[in-house]
């Protein structure tokens, strides 16, 4: 009963985010920081973790490949369609639930606690579409763009490794994340970053919203709001891989 | 004027308020005070709408805001609200000019340089100058309070609503804002609801009292009265400072 009537409340918030802006301007500009505050400060993160990431697998692939009679070059191509396929859209997903998800709640929860949305709402702004449909704009149109980073990345992370290590032929490799591309991969993956992209906002927006209390209080929306978002992005990415892939 | 009529609210099994009815005054600084607990946030935060009743009328002008207003006429209501909350509520990633400008950025057409004009004479309205472009945390408790009552005049509300406005606030600095609420009101002819349980407040600037206790209207009447009172609850409660003490002792005397 408790999931429904959460669950309710979660739809009801959601038709106050999309109601129309008071007025547009202000949401594009509020788009544009938040771009800025959820989506560029994201970069270095999604960098630093796709460079290992595609080194790891690209090794790891390596390392357990034992049959002579499997073309090196299969490794190029399962550290590509790795990345392509799961761990930009869904492992950045993830990590950026624990980014982002947490900065959204304990912004919007320390709002609630001050008092700051009450003032919004006794100036007549709906505070939840004020608050959140500017996020999920610059998450929706941002993260896209770093999971095609994360793409290059995690690729150009793998080569370094094969580089470094000489664990096969650099040719071998390249030959290899160029070798039966599918470009529907790419669109899969950037679908599955914006539905990503919802989860993360609304759900960590939703649990922002709704703290009542103190700062204990705007601690565990924020364990909460990376906790959920993980396990529906995890529930998202299965069903959007049946309904895409199969 | 606002009027409250057979108002009561509880949340869950908890009667909060109970059958309240009273008018505030327009002109003048009305002031609820009672215990803490007592259910005065609840009443003043149910007059502005941020809780919903259970019973009863809240009336703005001659029309109930339950019955009789529609969503248009809400928004139009919510734009000659002000409101000073406890913490002062500011926008923490917004500067002093930005938080007081928000209101009329979200609201008016007017060009940027009139809205920073706007904002420049509300800031000197409240006495402070040359913080514009601090942040709130960059600012002390006080001065964050004449922000917030510079955010709250700067569409020229009807209606100004304050949430304890001394809290946290030496007696000094309570004084000034104290003052400048009531300047403010006589001014622009506003009607003003203030919270609080400052017997300070009250003897300087109470000119309609309600006290309430237990979710109930327990006394109503003027700063002059309030001394006089022939009320147990009531006289517990503001003879508990000597500030009261001390001013009933002297008008005795004279």
């Amino acid at each position: 009963m408790n999931f429904l009537f959460y669950l309710g409340q979660y739809f009801l918030f959601i038709r106050k985010v999309f109601a129309k802006p008071e007025k547009y301007s202000i949401y594009y500009r509020q788009t544009i920081k938040e771009i800025d505050k959820l989506g560029l400060n994201s970069v270095p993160i999604v960098i630093i973790i796709s460079i290992f990431m595609g080194a790891v697998i690209t090794l790891q692939t390596r390392y357990n490949l034992e049959n002579p009679l499997i073309p090196l070059y299969l490794i190029g191509l399962t550290a590509r369609d790795t990345m392509l396929l799961e761990f930009s859209s869904t492992m950045v997903g993830l990590i950026l639930a624990g980014k982002v998800g947490s900065n959204i709640a304990s912004e919007i929860g320390s709002m609630r606690i001050t008092e700051q949305i009450d003032a919004l709402e006794i100036m007549g702004v709906n505070s939840s579409s004020f608050l959140v449909l500017p996020k999920i704009m610059a998450t929706a149109l941002f993260n896209p763009i770093l999971t095609l980073i994360s793409m290059i990345m995690g690729i150009w992370g793998g080569w370094l490794a094969v580089l470094a290590t000489g664990a096969l032929p650099s040719n071998d490799y390249l030959y290899g994340i160029q070798y039966a591309f599918v470009p529907f991969y790419i669109t899969y993956s950037l679908l599955k970053t914006i539905v990503f992209a919802f989860v993360i906002t609304t759900v960590s927006a939703f649990m922002g919203y709704h703290v009542q209390g103190g700062s204990l209080e705007v601690g565990r929306a924020s364990t909460k709001a990376v906790v959920y978002s993980s396990v529906w992005i995890l529930f998202f990415n299965v069903l959007l891989t049946q309904l895409m892939l199969s | 004027m606002i009027e409250a009529i057979h108002v009561s609210k509880s949340f869950g099994d908890k009667k909060v308020l109970n059958d309240i009815s009273v008018l505030f005054e327009a002109g003048k600084t009305n002031l609820i005070i009672g215990q803490s607990g007592s259910g005065k946030t609840v009443l003043l935060k149910s007059l502005v709408g941020l809780h919903s009743i259970d019973e009863g009328q809240i009336i703005y002008g001659c029309k109930s805001i339950y019955n009789e207003l529609d969503f248009k006429e809400k928004k139009a209501l919510r734009m000659q609200i002000g409101m000073l909350f406890q913490g002062g509520a500011l926008f923490d990633s917004s500067t002093v000019e930005e938080n007081i400008i928000f209101p009329m950025d979200m609201f008016t057409q007017m060009s940027d340089s009139d809205k920073r004009d706007r904002a420049n004479f509300c800031l000197k309205r409240v006495h402070l100058e040359n913080v514009n472009h601090l942040y709130p945390a960059e600012i002390s408790g006080g001065m964050q309070k004449r922000v917030a009552i510079a955010r709250a005049i700067a569409l020229n509300p009807k209606y100004l609503f304050c949430d304890e406005p001394n809290s946290g606030l030496d007696p000094k600095t309570s004084i000034v804002i104290d003052n400048l609420i009531k300047e403010i009101t006589e001014e622009y002819g506003i009607t003003t609801i203030i919270n609080t349980h400052d017997m300070n407040s009250v003897m300087e600037i109470g000119e309609k009292i309600v006290f309430i206790y237990n979710g109930e209207i327990a006394w109503e009447g003027s700063r002059k009265d309030i001394l006089h009172a022939d009320n147990k609850v009531l006289n517990d409660f503001v003879f508990a400072s000597n500030l009261a003490k001390q001013v009933k002792l002297q008008s005795q005397l004279a």
